[in-house]
């Protein structure tokens, strides 16, 4: 336990934590509306879409991948998912259904064309954003989708409380739809055999084949998972909006990126937690939102998400190479 | 002359041992020449996109007609293509070196808003050599702000030893972040004749905008042809510990790396701000993973080492060719985007192919 506690404090993790910690303690101190049930409600809504994608992310980035198209798969399920749910009257499983099968479907292509044609995952995700998005939009035309089934624009409350505005806070569709995402990623990652062969894949990718992994299949399985994420946050932004917008979602694949990395994986593969990409995510989330309530103009909040950013990748470039330096010492 | 590594292999074409002789006869000096001419179409790539080209220019010529060659048409391509085409030589440069710059177009549009500062502050109410003199001096702020940025990421990139991805990364939102809160999101519009006319003018009837294209592309061709420093970056693309063993100065290379794609960056902000005459702090924003598609559509390996010039120039040409077509044709500007992503595809996978034939 003592052991384990040590090594915890050496890590990334709690760097990210002691950061997080700190940020949200002057801005406890600094304004009475940071540490607040609505507040940090509030932020975890917002920040659903984000964090269930980085839940995806942090998966492939194990795997020693990358996908850069999620956000245009996430906007062709949604827009999938809707407009059949307006048309057909689907329910909630049938919507979700089609969701996560849509982002399921466009994972798998990824992982085929990375693995069969062997070109590099980010030049294929590359591409297939492209495809996606363009030929959604050309479809659609780029039309919203404002009128969105009752039952979806109520959502879902739990645990409902209503502030002195009457505006309600609470367990929401987006907020649970975020732990759960959370939850899958470090069963999947921590306590599952596929897990520990991901962590092998993206470590050696050679030596996970000759230990008889079934690369290819992991691949997809990889692949596949961050296309059922796209398809779950995809709804979770569609619900928050209140609407289906197929040019709003892409052009936030590197926010994503920034939150994982941010979190300490790897873009060279087998490294990366989810307890630290729900850090960065934290980091990020909580840096924005002090921003705001400090009364920083939000025209300046990503110079200084860039700022940390920065000095976080460099800080932790910069003990690398000390702790690599002592080891040969 | 043996050619030991040659005849263990079955001879499967015809071209290759006629140049093979040819070589063998020709006088040492002539011998690189030939193969330099050989590099340009035969090591395929840049053959290949020559095909395609004309197979591209063949079938929209035959559902089009001849309102695709016409003047204004072409006139049209050429002043479109030099913006992206300025914009992928700056990714093009990290590419080789086995790193990547996402901050190419925050940059852009930091340069280009220090730049359209500049002019509309000081330009209005000046005269003769004061007039002049301001507009030289707005030039080179933007190009001082762009030469920091990249001495940053290289710096970072190179010293801290942090990977590209996530040193550019972190640039890249910082900049548009400077950039956005000091404009607030707004547009700095107007500029004096001279600018607007390196966006929308014309010297003998060839763009402005293609010429600083041409301006930026050769040089950068030459450097890395025939300099050291071409030869340093892509020696460090193929393999950084070699080369470093090798006693070249790879930490500097790199940095020069990144300060000359942040220059690039630079000249497409001049390009770009003169043609919009106006700057804005998200100007161009789809075109970040567009220049790495033109960069490996024209045999740029994104694992860095290997790719031409030549070859991202018939890539752009390719895509500016679809691009006005698919326009002529009334097809959405989106449609081009998702047939760029499909040929990014066919082109890479063909050569993953082809080379896993070769080898197996």
């Amino acid at each position: 336990m003592i052991n384990a506690l040590r090594r915890f404090s050496h890590s990334q993790e709690a760097r990210l934590l002691a950061v997080v910690l700190a940020l949200g303690a002057i801005l406890t101190i600094a304004t009475p509306s940071f540490l607040t049930f609505q507040n940090l409600f509030d932020l975890l809504t917002s920040y659903a879409f984000l964090g269930i994608l980085a839940a995806g992310l942090l998966v492939v980035l194990v795997a020693g991948g990358i996908d850069i198209s999620f956000t245009a798969t996430a906007s062709v399920a949604q827009y999938l998912a809707l407009s059949s749910a307006n048309a057909y009257g689907l329910g909630w499983a049938g919507t979700f259904g089609l969701a996560i099968g849509t982002g399921i479907a466009c994972g798998l292509m990824n992982a085929w064309l990375i693995e069969s044609l062997r070109i590099s995952s980010i030049i294929v995700t590359i591409a297939t954003l492209n495809i996606l998005y363009g030929l959604l939009v050309f479809v659609t035309g780029g039309q919203y989708i404002y009128a969105l089934p009752d039952w979806f624009s109520k959502g879902i409350w739990w645990l409902e409380f209503v502030d002195a505005d009457q505006i309600p806070y609470g367990l929401n569709l987006q907020i649970l739809l975020l732990l759960l995402a959370f939850a899958a990623t470090w069963v999947l990652l921590n306590r599952t055999t596929i897990g520990r062969q991901i962590y092998a894949l993206g470590g050696n990718r050679d030596a996970a084949g000759r230990l008889g992994f079934h690369v290819f299949g992991l691949s997809l399985f990889v692949y596949g998972y961050m296309g059922f994420m796209a398809g779950i946050a995809s709804l979770a932004q569609a619900q928050l909006a209140q609407s289906v917008a197929p040019t709003v979602l892409v052009g936030r694949e590197l926010d994503v990126l920034a939150a994982v990395v941010l979190g300490g994986a790897s873009l060279n593969g087998g490294v990366g937690t989810v307890l630290g990409t729900a850090l960065g995510l934290a980091l990020l989330a909580v840096l924005q939102n002090g921003l705001v309530l400090v009364g920083i103009s939000s025209y300046w909040s990503q110079f200084f998400v860039g700022l940390v950013i920065l000095v976080s990748v460099s800080s932790t470039a910069l003990t690398l190479r000390r702790r690599a330096r002592s080891a040969v010492a | 002359m043996n050619r030991p590594l040659i005849s263990s292999k079955p001879v499967d074409t015809v071209g290759p041992l006629d140049s093979e002789l040819a070589a063998a006869e020709a006088p040492p000096p002539r011998v690189g020449r030939f193969e330099r001419l050989r590099d340009f179409g035969g090591d395929g790539d840049n053959l290949r996109l020559l095909v395609l080209i004309a197979i591209l220019l063949a079938g929209f010529g035959l559902v089009i007609g001849k309102q695709l060659f016409s003047a204004a048409s072409l006139q049209s391509m050429a002043y479109q293509l030099p913006e992206l085409g300025i914009l992928s030589l700056a990714m093009m440069v990290t590419l080789l070196s086995g790193g990547i710059n996402l901050s190419v177009i925050a940059t852009a549009n930091l340069c280009a808003l220090a730049m359209a500062a500049t002019l509309t502050r000081f330009v209005p109410g000046s005269e003769g050599a004061a007039w002049v003199l301001i507009q030289v001096a707005a030039l080179a702020a933007g190009f001082a702000i762009a030469a920091l940025i990249g001495l940053v990421n290289g710096f970072i990139i190179a010293y801290l030893r942090v990977s590209p991805i996530l040193a550019t990364l972190g640039t890249m939102t910082l900049v548009k972040g400077i950039s956005v809160g000091t404009t607030r999101g707004n547009v700095i519009s107007g500029f004096p004749e001279p600018i607007v006319f390196i966006g929308n003018g014309a010297v003998l009837g060839i763009p402005m905008a293609l010429l600083v294209f041409a301006a930026a592309a050769l040089p950068l061709a030459i450097m890395l042809n025939r300099a050291p420093l071409g030869a340093a970056i892509y020696m460090i693309g193929s393999n950084e510990r070699a080369t470093r063993f090798s006693g070249i100065q790879t930490r500097r290379v790199i940095l020069k790396v990144y300060l000359i794609s942040s220059l690039l960056a630079a000249v497409a902000a001049v390009v770009m701000m003169a043609r919009f005459n106006s700057a804005n702090a998200s100007y161009g924003e789809s075109y970040l993973l567009v220049t790495i598609l033109a960069a490996v559509l024209g045999g740029v390996n994104p694992m860095g080492g290997f790719g031409k010039v030549s070859g991202l120039v018939l890539a752009l040409i390719m895509l500016q060719i679809i691009s006005s077509a698919f326009n002529l044709l009334n097809f959405s500007a989106f449609l081009t985007l998702a047939i760029w992503g499909g040929i990014l595809i066919a082109v890479a996978g063909m050569t993953q192919l082809r080379q896993r034939l070769k080898g197996g």
